[in-house]
């Protein structure tokens, strides 16, 4: 067996984990999709086909569920998630200006990936953090009260990474 | 218990917790080592102190002093000088907290808290939310055992009825009513739920309340248990609030722990817990009955009411949903009584109510005041009225629900009915302030395609109406607006309102119908005269060369994509209009700022 299957079926043991603390309970669907891209990155066709046999839910139902919240994707994003603010509060600050320049730093357009898998640029919904806006956030990383003159020098840091 | 001379409050709300707060904790601990003195002095992360502008905020006590911005640099000095030598580092004092002779005042009397009244507040910015056992010392839980041990669930419901609180997750529905219901529901099992899918973009009380105060929501969410007959509760929280997830998680397990959740609390016969449940995006689950079909693993769509959740809810069983702000207010209402709340606020808005101010204003953060505050106070007073000496033009209440209030009206006390009454509504409390530079047109939009994109997609109204107004609105921003536009635009947003299915819907057209009523001259400028008077409509702006300052340098022609401007050695340069794509790189490059756009 190849590395990339091992590692495949060790992700899919630590999934079975999941469903088997999960199943018995109300409502299981939305922790195990969670746990599910948390393992995988993504929630790809297969992961879904698997987790329709294990919980007994047809797989048309968990694409639908899959599909309609933002938060899972079916393809697999970049090492780095840019996510602009688009908040109303960093949105009358302008956050426009911040999401065109990074459109602009990355030649990516919102929710594209570079072809490298580096970055995923995306317009995010309100973060919560008004107070610093406007703010981007990448992974866990917030970056507040930004101007478009600040975005370069942010994402060379994380390219010579 | 250790006793110490000197606490350092550091706030860990998401503002300050994003600009570094949690690593100047790391510092306050390894300088206070290092000094030999961390016996004596105690670093305490608390919740959010709501002054978000001027953060990452730290308050030393027992003098109170109010450290604003601090940096890392920042806290060697704090330490060297304020802790182990008692001498207070003035320069890094928040200016509003010290008055004319440099004395520190009393946080009371800072501007932006004088007016303030914290009661679902009360413990942010004050207690550690990870320690349960400072929840306690500030009465926490003996609202719960007052319940469990003196009173009935009648008692409860006629007590909550009396105090007038309504539910403060946008639409106002009195809470004592909802309890009742549930109550009266027949069902052998019954739940009780939290809405914390705080999805309005601006608003972030309920984060604030779960990440400062968790156990506040526990301990009311379990006096709902009892009072409405459930013995299992859920707490929908926002995923993209991972550090509301982790103190909630940690606060449910140290009730536990404690015997406040779990079977038998408090000795009684009495059982409850509690369950977290994350969402994962979808604004639409804010609304209550798309909230419990997410809980129950289905795609987040609304359905139409009656029967209500009270009646049928979670898993077809009667079940009580309450938002994080209302669940936040209940113990200090079953401690202090129904007159003392009845005694806060209007006629028919009791209470307080938590706003979350941004935008165009110069103390951006988080308030509470009295209902029954004007705009006026809250813009000027407490927010410190908007910055670089702009005027005011509209404050945008109620998130993608709200609409635009205009200055005309700054002197509304604002409640329930005042704002429902002059177009906009309560919403969850977001407060943006925006100035002359902020377009009316685009602000609308804006406002739209964020319910375009968020519509379930269900009833046909929302679905395709929103989106046919986004339309209008996108041709008129663009220029090519004509007579009648507005008409049908106001056309259509009433029949969205009263034909779709859910309150996304039913409130979508508002931030539009509300900036039609209040900035018609606007819009009229959009279609007639194709101006933006803001100059954020792009397609409708000129850049334009100022004659006088232009230096003929040449720089704006060589990077003009589309060979728009021209000039000669010794003239001014000049854009052509025609061809000219707006894109704005002659402006950018330009050293003599010489180029405008109008």
């Amino acid at each position: 067996m190849s590395a990339i299957d091992l590692e495949n079926q060790e992700k899919f043991q630590q999934l079975q984990k999941v469903i088997d603390e999960w199943k018995d309970k109300e409502g299981p669907l939305m922790p195990v999709l969670h746990s599910a891209q948390e393992i995988f990155g993504c929630l790809s066709l297969d992961v879904q086909k698997y987790i329709s046999k294990e919980m007994d839910i047809p797989v048309s139902d968990i694409y639908g569920v899959a599909t309609f919240y933002s938060q899972f994707t079916l393809k697999p994003k970049g090492k780095y998630r840019v996510g602009v603010c688009m908040g109303t509060a960093c949105y009358v600050k302008g956050s426009q200006a911040i999401l065109d320049e990074l459109k602009k730093v990355l030649d990516l357009k919102e929710g594209e990936t570079s072809e490298d898998g580096l970055f995923t640029l995306d317009a995010t919904r309100c973060l919560g953090a008004c107070g610093l806006a406007p703010i981007m956030m990448i992974n866990d990383d917030v970056y507040g009260r930004l101007k478009p003159e600040d975005i370069k020098g942010i994402i060379d840091k994380y390219r010579d990474k | 218990m250790e006793l110490y001379r000197s606490h350092v409050l550091v706030c860990g709300g998401t503002g300050c917790h994003s600009s570094g707060s949690g690593d100047l904790i790391d510092h306050f601990n390894r300088d206070l080592k290092k000094y030999g003195i961390e016996k004596e002095v105690k670093v305490v992360q608390t919740g959010c102190f709501g002054l978000c502008e001027v953060g990452p905020i730290v308050i030393v006590y027992p003098e109170g002093a109010f450290y604003s911005r601090v940096k890392d640099e920042d806290v060697t000095e704090i330490v060297s000088e304020h802790l182990v030598k008692g001498r207070i580092v003035k320069h890094l004092l928040y200016h509003d907290s010290v008055d004319v002779d440099h004395e520190i005042r009393s946080l009371d009397e800072v501007p932006f808290y004088q007016k303030q009244m914290r009661v679902a507040l009360r413990n942010c910015g004050v207690i550690n939310p990870e320690n349960i056992d400072e929840y306690i010392a500030f009465d926490g839980y003996m609202a719960l055992g007052k319940v469990l041990t003196e009173m009935t669930p009648e008692d409860v419901i006629a007590l909550l009825k009396e105090s007038g609180l309504r539910g403060r997750g946008g639409a106002g529905f009195p809470a004592g009513l909802k309890w009742e219901f549930t109550y009266k529901a027949k069902g052998d099992k019954k739940f009780v739920a939290c809405n914390a899918d705080e999805g309005d973009p601006g608003a972030f009380m309920d984060r604030s309340i779960l990440e400062g105060d968790p156990h506040s929501v526990i301990e009311a969410m379990t006096i709902a248990g009892y009072t409405v007959g459930a013995d299992q509760g859920y707490i929908y929280v926002r995923a993209e609030y991972p550090i509301a997830v982790e103190r909630l998680t940690k606060a449910i397990a140290q009730a536990r722990e404690y015997g406040l959740l779990g079977k038998n609390i408090l000795g009684t016969d009495f059982s409850f817990d509690l369950e977290l449940r994350l969402g994962a995006g979808a604004f639409v689950c804010g609304e209550e009955t798309a909230l419990l079909a997410s809980i129950e693993g289905d795609r987040g769509e609304p359905r139409p009411r009656p029967p209500f959740p009270a009646v049928k809810g979670l898993f077809g069983k009667p079940t009580l949903l309450n938002n994080v702000e209302t669940y936040a207010n209940i113990p200090q209402i079953i401690l202090k009584g129904s007159d003392w709340f009845q005694g806060i606020g209007t006629e028919r808005s009791k209470g307080t109510k938590v706003f979350a101010l941004g935008g165009k204003i110069n103390n951006t953060g988080l308030v509470e005041v009295p209902m029954g505050t004007t705009l006026r106070e809250i813009i000027y007073e407490i927010g410190g009225g908007i910055p670089e000496g702009r005027t005011f033009k509209a404050a945008q209440t109620g998130g993608p629900s709200g609409g635009c209030i205009p200055a005309e009206h700054l002197d509304t006390p604002i409640d329930y009915d005042s704002l429902s009454s002059i177009g906009s509504m309560m919403g969850s409390g977001g407060l943006i302030v925006m100035d002359e530079d902020n377009c009316m047109v685009d602000i609308a939009r804006f406002f739209l395609e964020f319910t375009v994109e968020e519509s379930c997609g269900k009833c046909p109204p929302c679905r395709i109406g929103t989106k046919r107004m986004l339309d209008l609105l996108n041709k008129i921003a663009e220029g090519k607006g004509e007579e009648g536009d507005l008409e049908k635009l106001e056309e259509l947003g009433e029949g969205i309102k009263i034909a779709s299915l859910c309150g996304l819907g039913q409130s979508a057209p508002n931030p539009v119908l509300s900036t039609i009523k209040y900035f018609r001259d606007e819009y009229e400028e959009h279609i007639r005269d194709k101006k933006c008077r803001a100059g954020v409509c792009q397609a409708l702006l000129q850049y334009i060369i100022i004659e006088d300052k232009c230096r003929s340098c040449g720089l704006c022609a060589r990077v003009c994509p589309v060979n728009a401007i021209s000039g000669q050695k010794k003239q001014p340069y000049v854009i052509d209009q025609d061809p000219c794509i707006k894109c704005g790189a002659c402006m950018e490059k330009c050293p003599f700022d010489a180029i405008v756009k109008r």
